[in-house]
């Protein structure tokens, strides 16, 4: 691989950092009686409310709907994210290191997959927040469930819950993107050397 | 007897007369119109421009509009109880209304005060006063709630109250009721009250500050025995100043309101504060005996604690040269107001013909040149004409208060005459004139008695309702009027109703008050000793005949809400911890035979309600503010049983 990609390789590792700081994900609701809004962040390893102690009162609401208090302590997902974007990075770097374009397919595959992982595992606790509701809640609405939207907007009786990706899952984005970059420059670059045993195999 | 008869039957075409001035306003909807409609109008969902803070007056509260819509938005509770929140009632309220003569539960608001710097108001604290037993409170704009209540010893009436120098260093009083204090240690005396003239005296007082709004009384100055009325700080060239009216120089003490206006002039105090304060630091005067009590609240724990201060710091104007002045005025002066250069000293002289203005830099001048005209109890008295700056004529009937514009006018109450008078500060010249609907007392221009008015709108405070509204019966809330005054010529916009009575007002832009509100108390700063910060911390505990609920509420529930083992003869309290960490969601607790109140208790709170049983029985507690949509069902039962019965306690929630 070219120094620059190289350069380039480890950038895309790099930005990964960013999910440590910025959330990933956020759900938003949005009702007339709150007129600031309510809704929490997705962060690596937490979920936290958009403002002091949103958590707190989502969590009040949704009791009457008999919905699961939103504990981040008990969802192992928070405690593995963070070693796996750790692992993303520091393998991410040593690809760059090594200068394998084929590796950089591999790290941007495993990097998809787990991707793919994590938006199936995040349905499925929607799908089980707003399904498994307590038999004894106050308010029970027939035919109602309560399951916040994968991407985009739902209205869930008064609210309008909005679910968007957050700054995190556009660094996370922006890597995956340069790596695919990466790859296919490479690819350019060695097409125009022929006899390259690479450029004939991705040929 | 007989001759105090003969004196009122004289006075009586007098009182026919005023009565006919006052009474004859009949003429109504002057000034309004589409566009003084638009003027007010503060669409759904918007904000008024100014907070004003209106005094209760006889409620003993403040209440908080907001202008120009005349809304009414609040009322905070100083210095009565007021059972709608508990406070005066609640364990930790409680010691607010305490005073050197025990617990007070009700007093009359008068003046309220925003706290300034660099002679502007700032939005840190509003001030008032309480006239019938001597207090100053001090409210935090932050949660718009009494933090402090100090009491002013040796005083009687505290009227003259409570105005604030520039920079909020000191907040002043000044007994408005002499009354007999021996000479020695200012204690009032068991004496004919015919012995006015040889024992009645009375004070200035000056509570100082402190950056985190502490008071404490600095200084007093023994004063001769009138009545002191008004006060208002000097600002600018003036400051270091503040100036007291009074009436009664006479020295009556029967029939004032013959007896006390027979005198031309009375005077205005021109006290140097500034110079006393210097006097007092260096340890001048005497302290003497002064018990009074202070309470204020305790943050940490939300509980008022209550202090009694023994003794207060006396300065003699006969020892002491230079603190005191007095301003010959006429006739029974009411308001004393300085104007927003802090040059002229404008009084409100209520049976006077005239409005006369004192010049501040004439008033040194005299002073430096002795220019005497005689002295009142070691107190220098000036000459009238070498301190005058102009006399207004014909400012209307009975001018009270006056209050100042940013281009150089003031604008006076005329009560008689019930109107409101425009005059050019420096011609002493009336410009314009506007009736109002009935007889004004105070007045208010957002910032008009500090070094920087809002002259847009002017608020007549009137004393007299009549028609102005649907009637009510014989009770009925006096009435304000919203007034532009913008252009040259003043325009009634506005109508609105205020409770109590309110004596002064004062306003704010919404600005300096709204970045600094609290929207809860935060749970984990509350340490107060009794409080369940989350439901595991819930608990009943019996200590003898006492029995302490820690309680928790939330929506919708409280915990616990089955309590048991509660006997006959206990002394309950009920500690409701309010778990919500939200804006708006305050928990109420009320519960059946409770003598006192119900507690309101906002989000991060603690409360206390004591409870003493007096029946075998079960009885329910419930929610009292609709919290949730499962408010109803926001109840709970306590069982009471005999004095000599063995039910053990157990609580719980939703076994």
């Amino acid at each position: 691989m070219k120094n620059k990609n190289r350069m380039w390789m480890a950038l895309a590792a790099l930005l990964l950092i960013g999910v440590y700081f910025f959330p990933i994900w956020s759900i938003g609701m949005e009702a007339p009686q709150y007129p600031e809004g309510i809704g929490m962040n997705i962060t690596v390893n937490d979920i936290n409310g958009k403002h002091p102690h949103d958590l707190e009162n989502i969590n009040g609401l949704n009791h009457y709907i008999g919905m699961k208090p939103i504990t981040p302590e008990s969802i192992p997902e928070l405690k593995i994210m963070p070693f796996i974007f750790a692992f993303l990075i520091v393998s991410g770097l040593a690809i760059a290191w090594m200068g394998n374009r084929k590796w950089v397919l591999i790290w941007l595959g495993i990097f998809v997959l787990f991707a793919l992982t994590g938006l199936v595992d995040f349905y499925l606790w929607g799908y089980d927040y707003g399904h498994n509701l307590n038999p004894n809640a106050p308010i029970k609405v027939p035919g109602m469930t309560y399951q916040p939207p994968l991407i985009g907007s739902k209205q869930l009786l008064n609210i309008n819950a909005t679910s968007m990706p957050h700054i995190g899952f556009y660094f996370a984005l922006l890597s995956m993107g340069i790596a695919g970059w990466i790859w296919w420059r490479e690819d350019d670059a060695e097409n125009e050397s022929p006899g390259s045993k690479n450029s004939k195999i991705a040929a | 007897m007989k001759t105090n008869k003969m004196t009122f039957r004289s006075i009586l075409p007098a009182l026919v007369v005023f009565g006919l001035l006052s009474y004859g306003c009949t003429q109504k909807q002057l000034g309004s119109s589409d566009d003084a409609a638009a003027k007010v109008y503060v669409a759904p969902g918007e904000y008024d421009e100014f907070y004003g803070f209106f005094s209760g007056g006889y409620n003993g509260q403040l209440s908080v509009y907001g202008l120009p819509s005349g809304r009414h938005l609040y009322t905070i509770p100083v210095f009565s109880q007021s059972a709608s929140s508990g406070y005066g009632y609640s364990e930790e309220t409680k010691a607010m209304l305490n005073t050197s003569h025990g617990f007070v539960p009700w007093g009359d608001a008068h003046h309220p005060e925003l706290s300034q710097t660099n002679g502007e108001t700032d939005g840190r604290w509003v001030f008032i006063n309480e006239n019938n037993t001597p207090r100053i409170a001090r409210i935090g704009l932050n949660d718009f709630k009494t933090q402090e209540i100090i009491e002013i010893p040796n005083s009687a009436g505290n009227h003259a109250s409570s105005f604030v120098t520039p920079n909020t260093e000191y907040v002043s009083a000044a007994t408005r009721f002499s009354v007999p204090m021996d000479d020695e240690d200012l204690q009032n005396m068991d004496v004919s009250i015919d012995s006015y003239k040889e024992n009645f005296k009375g004070t200035i007082s000056f509570i100082k500050v402190s950056d985190e709004g502490k008071m404490s009384i600095d200084f007093q100055i023994m004063m001769p025995g009138f009545d002191y009325d008004l006060s208002h700080a000097g600002k600018g060239p003036s400051n270091g100043w503040s100036f007291f009216t009074s009436y009664n120089s006479e020295e009556a003490n029967t029939l004032l309101e013959i007896n006390a206006s027979k005198n031309d002039k009375d005077f205005i105090a021109a006290v140097n504060w500034e110079k006393a304060a210097q006097y007092a630091k260096e340890g001048k005067g005497r302290m003497i005996p002064g018990e009074h009590v202070r309470n204020y609240v305790d943050h940490s724990t939300g509980e008022v604690k209550s202090e009694t201060l023994k003794e207060v710091r006396v300065l003699d104007p006969r020892e002491l040269e230079g603190i005191v002045y007095f301003l010959p005025t006429p006739k029974s002066p009411h308001g004393v107001d300085v104007d927003p250069t802090g040059q002229y000293i404008a009084a409100g002289g209520k049976l006077s013909t005239v409005i006369p203005v004192h010049s501040f830099s004439k008033m040194q001048q005299a002073i430096e040149n002795e220019d005497y005209e005689g002295e009142v109890m070691g107190i220098p008295v000036l000459k009238y004409d070498s301190i005058l700056h102009g006399e207004v004529e014909n400012p209307g009937l009975g001018p009270l208060h006056t209050e100042f514009d940013d281009k150089g006018y003031a604008y006076t109450t005329a009560f008689i005459s019930s109107e409101i008078v425009k005059w050019d500060i420096e011609k002493t010249e009336v410009v314009d004139r506007i009736d109002v609907y009935y007889s004004p007392g105070h007045l208010m221009i957002p910032g008009g008695d500090s070094q920087n008015p809002d002259g847009k709108y002017l608020v007549a405070l009137n004393k007299i309702t009549k028609d102005r509204y649907l009637p009510t019966g014989p009770e009925m809330f006096h009435s304000a009027q919203l007034i532009d005054i913008s252009g040259d010529k003043m325009k009634l916009l506005l109508d609105f109703p205020t409770e109590g009575e309110p004596h002064y007002a004062q306003a704010i832009t919404r600005e300096k008050v709204i970045e600094n509100q609290t929207r809860f108390y935060k749970l984990e700063e509350n340490n107060h000793p009794y409080a369940a910060k989350s439901e595991k911390q819930a608990k009943v505990v019996r200590d003898g005949n006492t029995v302490h609920v820690y309680m928790t509420a939330i929506r919708s529930h409280f915990f616990p809400d089955n309590i048991e083992g509660i006997k006959v003869g206990d002394e309950v309290y009920f500690h409701v911890t309010n778990l919500e960490q939200a804006w708006d969601v305050p928990h109420g607790f009320a519960i059946k035979g409770a003598n006192n109140a119900e507690l309101l208790i906002m989000p991060g709170e603690t409360l206390t309600l004591k409870w003493e049983p007096k029946k075998p029985g079960v009885l329910p507690f419930y929610c009292t503010d609709f919290c949730s949509a499962l408010h109803q069902e926001m109840q709970g039962y306590v069982r009471v049983s005999p004095e000599d019965s063995d039910v053990e306690i157990t609580y719980g929630t939703g076994q």
